[in-house]
């Protein structure tokens, strides 16, 4: 019952069958446009050495699959679109992706390690049987992945001896594929869907003409130094001058300062940009989970003790309150 | 309507964990170890359906070597009517995967007939965020993860606002269900003195249950201070974050 069927330590040699191998990706979209976390996994499938497929299910996904045959590398898009698929409910899509399966028995089944992704994968693989990879930050093989644990504290080399891999890509960690593609479209085949088990009533989204956090250049993010909801004005205003998404600690969140999609972190959102600025934040371990791998860390902080400045390329012992407006005037 | 509650006993997370020097995972023994925080407050969203009359019976379970019986314990005082202990040998613990805990929890389902699960929507030690939508999956149940509001709606279903990737959004699922929970769901309680004692007498009931490299992440150096703002916009320049 136990025996890790899936992960075994010694290296097995890859079977004959990964040469006919292929990738679905589970396309991501709002019915009016692609998310971008789909465009990285893209490239990650694309390292697996295998054709790469994708499905895209919705009430409006002819026009999201057009868009999608036109990314460099996808070879085919399997479209789905139907009126019970709005709003893409896992436990209607997962009959749609169990009958392409059925059909093209794909290697790999993969999508982006985002809410829907990993709402999904893993019910798809209850479904096989099989055991799932979260949130793989690096592809060795076809069979070895990179992930990791204890918020980004281990890195765990795994290998799935699974057979058919249903994987999660973290998005910061590959790189978005580029247009330039010609794939065929066509239609997926019909799953037994089921609309009386769950339903969609409605959906609240934060309003933000700033740039989207995962996939910003430059992030600024405020803590609990920031003492007020009020205050965070001026993280507000030291992005916009430098074009920057905002982030939130965990401590932010939770006093009422900003909203909870802003939250960066183990357990909220992962980001990597080129310029992270951490204003008013102490670095819990499960604060850096999120930023540590951004290129370059700036911290502003009062504390000279801070665990951020432990990782911050420049740091600057300041009072925010001083500093950021100062930063803001001298943009 | 009858909840299960899976629990987890983790490194607790304020420590900062060390990885063996063989690379094989990491150093657990003599190390603070506590409940999954997201399993708290999963615990503490059930017995809150109970003292709401939503739920008649919470049970909590735990997979996991004889230590998991302290945060089974836990979860009795904290307002759990009875406890499932599946016992996995300490050897094995580290070989466990969510598939296995999903697994378990539906051969407990289907022999005990609950009507929700609910779980956290990850554990902090291997942060895979799989066993609820595995389970929902094996059970062929509708699901609801990262919960951070639940309701009773119309007779037999539940209504959910879960935390996504943009904001909000509302789900209706049918019971039977799995739940996963969210940070913001609720503030667990804390176990009293009296609660505890009591915890002593409710039911544990024991159950068996018959390649991991490890590596460091590259450790990021601190740069340095720099001494005021200006300096800071010339080192920003510098990089060619800010136009000069």
């Amino acid at each position: 019952m136990l025996s890790a069927r899936s992960l075994l330590p010694k290296v097995v040699r890859q079977s004959v069958a990964t040469r006919f191998s292929s990738t679905l990706v589970i396309a991501e979209h709002d019915d009016a446009k692609l998310a971008p976390i789909t465009l990285n996994t893209i490239t990650a499938a694309q390292k697996l050495g295998s054709d790469v497929s994708v499905l895209v299910t919705g009430a409006n996904a002819t026009k999201i699959a057009a868009e999608v045959a036109k990314v460099a590398g996808v070879k085919k898009v399997l479209v789905a679109q139907d009126e019970k698929l709005k709003n893409n409910l896992p436990e209607r899509v997962a009959p749609v992706v169990l009958a392409s399966h059925k059909q093209f028995n794909f290697s790999s089944i993969v999508a982006g390690a985002s809410a829907f992704g990993r709402s999904i994968i893993p019910r798809v693989a209850g479904k096989l049987d099989c055991s799932p990879i979260s949130d793989v930050t690096e592809i060795h093989s076809a069979d070895t992945f990179t992930r990791t644990q204890y918020a980004g504290n281990a890195i765990v080399k795994v290998q799935s001896l699974a057979p058919v891999k249903l994987m999660t890509f973290r998005g910061t960690s590959f790189s978005p594929a580029a247009e330039g593609g010609s794939g065929a479209v066509e239609n997926a085949p019909a799953g037994d869907i089921n609309t009386s088990s769950s339903e969609f009533i409605s959906q609240e989204l934060s309003k933000s003409e700033r740039p989207d956090l995962t996939t910003a250049k430059i992030v600024v993010s405020g803590g609990r130094g920031v003492k007020s909801s009020e205050n965070f004005k001026l993280i507000f205003d030291l992005a916009d001058k430098l074009g920057a998404g905002v982030g939130a600690s965990r401590a932010a969140v939770d006093a009422g300062f900003v909203h909870n999609d802003m939250q960066v972190g183990q357990t909220g959102k992962i980001v990597a940009p080129e310029l992270y600025i951490a204003v008013g934040i102490s670095g819990a371990i499960q604060h850096l989970a999120g930023m540590k791998d951004s290129k370059v860390i700036v911290a502003i902080n009062k504390d000279p003790d801070a665990p951020i400045f432990q990782v911050a390329d420049y740091g600057l012992k300041a009072d925010l309150f001083k500093a950021v407006p100062e930063m803001i005037a001298a943009l | 309507m009858r909840v299960l509650v899976g629990v987890k006993r983790v490194i607790d997370y304020a420590v900062k964990v060390r990885v063996k020097p063989d690379k094989t995972g990491v150093v657990t023994e003599n190390v603070q170890h506590s409940m999954n925080p997201f399993d708290e407050i999963a615990l503490e969203e059930a017995v809150k359906m109970k003292e709401k009359k939503i739920a008649k019976e919470v049970v909590a379970i735990s997979l996991g070597g004889p230590k998991s019986q302290e945060i089974l314990r836990t979860a009795l005082a904290k307002g759990a009517d009875k406890a499932i202990h599946v016992e996995v040998p300490d050897a094995d613990v580290s070989k466990i995967e969510p598939l296995h805990v999903a697994k378990v929890l539906q051969k407990i389902v289907d022999k005990e007939k609950f009507d929700v699960v609910f779980l956290g929507k990850q554990a902090i030690d291997d942060d895979a965020a799989q066993t609820a939508p595995l389970l929902a999956g094996l059970l062929d149940w509708p699901q609801a993860l990262y919960a951070s509001k639940v309701e009773k709606a119309e007779d037999g279903y539940l209504q959910v606002v879960r935390e996504i990737d943009g904001g909000l959004d509302t789900v209706k699922v049918k019971v039977p269900t799995v739940l996963s929970a969210d940070l913001r769901l609720n503030e667990p309680r804390y176990a009293t003195l009296p609660n505890i004692m009591k915890a002593k007498k409710k039911p544990m009931e024991k159950l068996s249950a018959k390649d991991l490299g490890v590596n460091d992440p590259p450790v990021r150096k601190a740069g340095g201070f720099v001494e005021d703002v200006p300096i800071l916009i010339e080192k920003l320049k510098e990089k060619g974050f800010i136009k000069a």
